[in-house]
């Protein structure tokens, strides 16, 4: 039995007027079963959802966050009582029209934000999960996802879409569930993770890890945070999530605050304020494990194997249609990787777009104010609702 | 967004397509021909298009296009799944016209290809009063700078398609007025007169 109630937030709320959205539990009768072989019952998954499903259920739009995200993806956050992270694109009269589609936003299995994940009771033992946390991987993400439609009753989706590592679980849908995905947009994504984002995920993981309040994954028992180790990992991330020209522009060598060099190690320069920033304000809202879990689950991530190292055999006569988005700066999911799934899907003769967005702000761009990507996904999402018959 | 008026060589290849057909536009520029064929005739459409900025335009106003190099990406397009694939105005713009010709025969069931004739007759004036490499209406361009680095007549095409064992169904010259009228592909009237030239295809 699936019961929808509220999601359970472990940490304290800067704005409790907020949405919280909603949560459903899957019982023991109902487990995930996920790619390590292990499962987990009972499980959470904690969602948003923006505008109403029509009488046919077939405006229904799923959005899939990335490593950091949430599903907080277009109203105000209850923890951060920040903006949504993608309320440029969904909402009334946005390229994701909340007038006319039902947008569904999840937390990923692993997360921190009500869905099931390392920071939440082990019922097994009534302590934190910590490293007790099955290793999960994005397929595993979407096999959740799966089990919230059919709770909800949806049967199809119009169009999944997501950036980054909700790019690769867009891709893992439309493999694993090609019948009900009529439309996917994965953008500045991959089919499977590089080699060098291996190792910057590697260089995070163990900045958490080595910080002697992580405890072994144990610091909820502790009470203590590895809070250092989490913004370090946050910090050399977040570099990679931008370019070098934007870095340059935005920041060059501007000291903080400050006319002369310090001789000391403070920072001194703008782009080191920035970081710590950066570091400092992730580690309010993100669970250090969670962290460690998710990365790992893109590492993880590479389509082609599940279909013998071949990527278009992944699609073979998939019915949906997609449309590949990339940004010209992206050094972490580069255009060369996003023209491969073109070409995979080319080789399996699907309907595809590609389009590479000119932009210098890297990885990024498809959470910042890029025109080209508003229209893109407007008109893609506009004909695939015409052809589908979605007023 | 109103629809343009198809450019008449465009039109003439429209008007050789079976509604409801799955069609391929290889150099589809910003997408007029497909969206064409997409509205008027219910084709399933697919494009490939050089510019980026043309694949952008092609995707805002909904259509299915990739950013791809007809020399390079064709490998990538499993045989037969098309019932027709296009080549408009394209073909004298590639590195290797054998091979992409090779390709297209491969992939789709027929193969429409349009480009313009250098066996006009103003360019062979052109040439020979001149004595200059000919820019006429179509072949606009300076020597140095032209994308078109393997023009060809229309009896050039023709020992072309019959040297990869292809079949001539039908061809179509086309006059600078846009009015289009079959010919013979290898009378030596056409290779003359044809301002450009539309031949439709087949693996034999």
């Amino acid at each position: 039995m699936a019961e929808i109630g509220n999601p359970v937030f472990l940490r304290a709320l800067a704005a409790p007027d907020a949405d919280p959205g909603q949560a459903i539990t899957f019982g023991t009768d109902q487990p995930l079963s996920l790619d390590s072989g292990r499962r987990l019952a009972p499980f959470t998954v904690a969602f948003m959802t923006y505008g109403s499903l029509n009488s046919l259920k077939s405006n229904a739009v799923m959005v899939c966050h990335a490593l950091t995200g949430d599903q907080f993806a277009a109203s105000c956050h209850p923890v951060t009582g920040k903006r949504g992270w993608w309320e440029m694109m969904i909402g009334p009269g946005k390229p994701i029209d909340t007038e006319r589609f039902f947008v569904i936003c999840p937390n990923v299995v692993g997360g921190c934000m009500g869905t099931t994940g390392p920071a939440d009771i082990n019922p097994a033992t009534g302590r934190p999960f910590g490293l007790a946390f099955p290793l999960i991987t994005i397929r595993d993400m979407v096999r959740a996802q799966a089990m919230l439609l059919d709770a909800l009753g949806i049967e199809k989706i119009l169009c999944v879409l997501g950036g980054s590592m909700g790019g690769m679980q867009v891709l893992q849908w439309a493999a694993s569930y090609p019948a009900r995905v009529v439309s996917a947009v994965p953008i500045a994504a991959a089919a499977r993770h590089s080699a060098q984002n291996i190792a910057f995920h590697e260089v995070g993981r163990q900045a958490i890890m080595a910080d002697p309040a992580w405890r072994n994954g144990e610091y909820a028992l502790h009470g203590t945070n590895p809070a250092k180790g989490l913004a370090v990992a946050r910090m050399a991330a977040h570099i990679t999530y931008l370019s070098e020209a934007a870095l340059q522009r935005k920041f060059g060598r501007t000291l903080q605050n400050r006319d002369s060099f310090s001789f000391a190690f403070s920072p001194d320069f703008q782009i080191e304020s920035y970081l710590h920033h950066q570091g400092i304000s992730f580690v309010d809202r993100f669970d250090a494990n969670s962290y460690l879990y998710i990365t790992r689950a893109m590492d993880y991530f590479d389509l082609a194997t599940d279909y013998g190292g071949s990527l278009a055999e992944a699609f073979r006569g998939s019915p949906t249609r997609f449309c590949i988005i990339s940004f010209t700066s992206d050094w972490l999911f580069p255009t060369a990787e996003n023209k491969r799934i073109a070409h995979a899907l080319n080789a399996a003769a699907a309907n595809v777009s590609f389009v590479e967005i000119e932009t210098d702000r890297g990885h990024d761009s498809f959470l910042l104010d890029e025109p080209e990507l508003f229209a893109t996904i407007r008109a893609f999402l506009g004909s695939v609702a015409a052809r589908a018959g979605v007023a | 967004m109103t629809p343009r008026a198809l450019r008449p060589d465009l039109a003439a290849i429209a008007a050789l397509i079976a509604p409801a057909s799955r069609v391929l536009d290889v150099g589809c520029g910003e997408g007029d021909l497909l969206e064409h064929l997409v509205s008027e005739k219910q084709v399933d459409g697919r494009g490939i298009e050089l510019s980026q900025q043309n694949v952008n335009a092609c995707v805002a106003r909904g259509l299915s296009v990739v950013q791809g190099d007809a020399d390079t990406d064709l490998v990538d397009y499993p045989s037969s799944v098309f019932d027709v694939v296009i080549l408009s105005q394209t073909i004298q713009a590639t590195r290797s016209p054998r091979s992409v010709l090779q390709h297209l025969l491969r992939i789709g069931a027929k193969t429409i290809v349009s480009f313009p004739n250098f066996g006009h007759w103003p360019v062979r004036l052109a040439l020979l009063f001149n004595g200059r490499m000919p820019r006429t209406a179509t072949l606009g361009y300076r020597w140095y700078e032209t994308p078109n680095i393997h023009l060809c007549t229309i009896s050039d095409f023709t020992d072309l398609v019959r040297e990869n064992g292809a079949r001539i169904e039908r061809a179509f010259a086309l006059t600078k007025k846009g009015r289009t009228r079959p010919v013979t592909a290898d009378a030596w009237g056409p290779n003359l007169f044809a301002q450009d030239a539309i031949f439709v295809l087949t693996k034999s």
